[in-house]
């Protein structure tokens, strides 16, 4: 951990300032006119926690989870922070955000959380935001403004007049591959907010968004998608530097749409497969995602993770640290403009798991 | 009555079965309602399937087959029976189905002929029509 972290964080780094006496924890990396830091946060997501009865919950989804926490906290240098990319719970349920926060608090660092579906659509977050607070909010950090969206939203007649009770809405919220699911949006009040929040940066900062489902158009039938995601888009073209990181989809994605980069988390519950493997129903998978390994279904952790974001210069290096496969490294090319994977970009340089079944 | 069946070259058929058959169709003949009835029940079969799949196991963990293949997918029905390292052999889907039944599902395996594992296999090689089938691929 200790090796992998040292390594990767001081390749990212531009022009490293580190005086060879300094304990590698104070090292500071300076770049850039505003005088900014390379840092490095932690990215957990999906956990999915699911209440059987009584003290019961399901045993996997708990033990994904405490152990990306035991993880994190063993990052050296530490993150700057920690970020979670939503569904804490699995249907919404008190227990499932209680149980849930009650292993997330194991975690040394402030975490910063977006809303899942699987966290919504029971009481329409009112519990989760009364835990933890706005579902939308921005703040900056080391010369990067980041924004949280809450991505998940959908269609007032089906949030609101297409379900006897919040629990039916939440069951059929929480099936993929429901076909009497609504798509997810941003919605115009938060595209206004973003707007907003956006005037008061600069066009050079770097800008790091957050949101649950992905800011781009994969695969509407198990909702990779969010339906306005052009208009939001339109809202981030203006900046020189723009990364996207989502959780939602359980796999590896990477995406470069214009200026904006897109990386998405593993879950710490369990992986989906990707759309392509329906072959009933055509999906976009981007051209640029190297597909996650699916080397071992019958071990527990097989294709899930977690992430640590090491962020040189406003650029985005995902680290995929992945229990049961070989970590992976989606880090910005600034010549070819667009995320790689450091070992695995080439189709020949590919492993069994990432072309067979 | 003999050309009524003669259409197959069965001409030995015993008199007193042809007579009981007259009724209705032929023996060697079907029609459109046949079809459409044999249609009818798989796909009822298929939806029992679908509802297994989507939670109607009754496992006491109330995980389901669905959580982990939407639409059935990354189910590979076409690949088997193939060798299956975990299992040490050449495996059946319904075995594999079944040790997701016990792993994840927390819950009893299902006999190879019990109906619901019959609907299950229904549902998924359904949602996995037309693809190419590939015996012992990996």
């Amino acid at each position: 951990m200790k090796k992998i972290n040292r390594r990767s964080f001081l390749k990212q780094g531009g022009a490293v300032l580190a005086a060879s006496t300094l304990p590698l924890s104070l090292v500071e990396v300076a770049f850039g006119k505003n005088n900014s830091q390379n840092f490095t946060f932690a990215y957990i997501s999906d956990s999915h926690i699911t209440h059987i009865k009584d003290n019961q919950f399901v045993r996997n989804w708990d033990r994904g989870l405490i152990r990306a926490v035991a993880e994190t906290n063993l990052m050296d240098p530490r993150p700057d922070f920690v970020f979670y990319g939503g569904d804490i719970a699995q249907l919404g349920k008190k227990e499932e955000i209680d149980h849930g926060l009650e292993i997330l608090s194991g975690l040394r660092d402030k975490t910063y959380y977006v809303m899942g579906e699987h966290d919504y659509y029971l009481d329409l977050g009112e519990y989760w935001r009364k835990q933890l607070g706005p579902d939308h909010y921005s703040f900056d950090h080391k010369g990067v403004h980041f924004v949280v969206l809450n991505s998940i939203l959908t269609f007032d007649d089906w949030m609101y007049d297409k379900w006897s009770s919040g629990k039916e809405r939440m069951g059929q919220m929480a099936r993929l591959d429901n076909p009497q699911g609504s798509p997810f949006m941003v919605g115009k009040a938060q595209r206004d907010w973003l707007q907003e929040d956006l005037g008061k940066v600069s066009e050079d900062t770097p800008l790091v968004v957050l949101s649950h489902s992905p800011l781009q158009k994969i695969y509407k039938g198990w909702n990779f998608w969010t339906d306005d995601a052009e208009q939001v888009q339109a809202l981030l073209k203006p900046f020189d530097k723009v990364t996207v990181l989502y959780g939602h989809v359980h796999q590896i994605q990477t995406n470069q749409i214009g200026n904006i980069s897109f990386h998405a988390a593993m879950a710490t519950a369990w992986p989906w497969p990707y759309p392509a493997t329906y072959s009933q129903q055509a999906s976009l998978l981007p051209r640029l995602t190297v597909e996650m390994n699916r080397a071992d279904p019958f071990f527990e952790r097989d294709a899930t993770g977690w992430q640590f974001i090491n962020m040189a210069n406003g650029d985005v290096a995902a680290n995929y640290q992945l229990p049961d496969n070989r970590n992976r490294v989606v880090a910005y090319d600034s010549k070819l403009g667009h995320p790689v994977d450091t070992q695995y970009q080439a189709t020949d340089k590919r492993i069994p798991p990432q072309d067979n079944y | 009555m003999h050309t009524r069946i003669t259409r197959t070259g069965i001409r030995t058929v015993v008199t007193a079965f042809a007579i009981s058959v007259l009724s209705t169709a032929a023996a060697d003949e079907f029609t459109r309602g046949d079809l459409g009835r044999w249609q009818a029940e798989f796909e009822s079969v298929v939806q029992q399937g679908e509802k297994l799949f989507h939670g109607g196991l009754g496992n006491a963990n109330t995980m389901s087959c669905d959580q982990c293949h939407p639409n059935a997918s990354n189910t590979h029905p076409e690949t088997y029976p193939k060798f299956q390292q975990q299992l040490g052999k050449v495996a059946q889907q319904w075995e594999m189905i079944n040790w997701c039944i016990m792993n994840p599902l927390e819950s009893d395996p299902l006999a190879a002929d019990d109906a619901k594992m019959i609907a299950l296999q229904a549902y998924i090689n359904f949602e996995r029509r037309g693809v190419a089938m590939s015996p012992g691929k990996h």
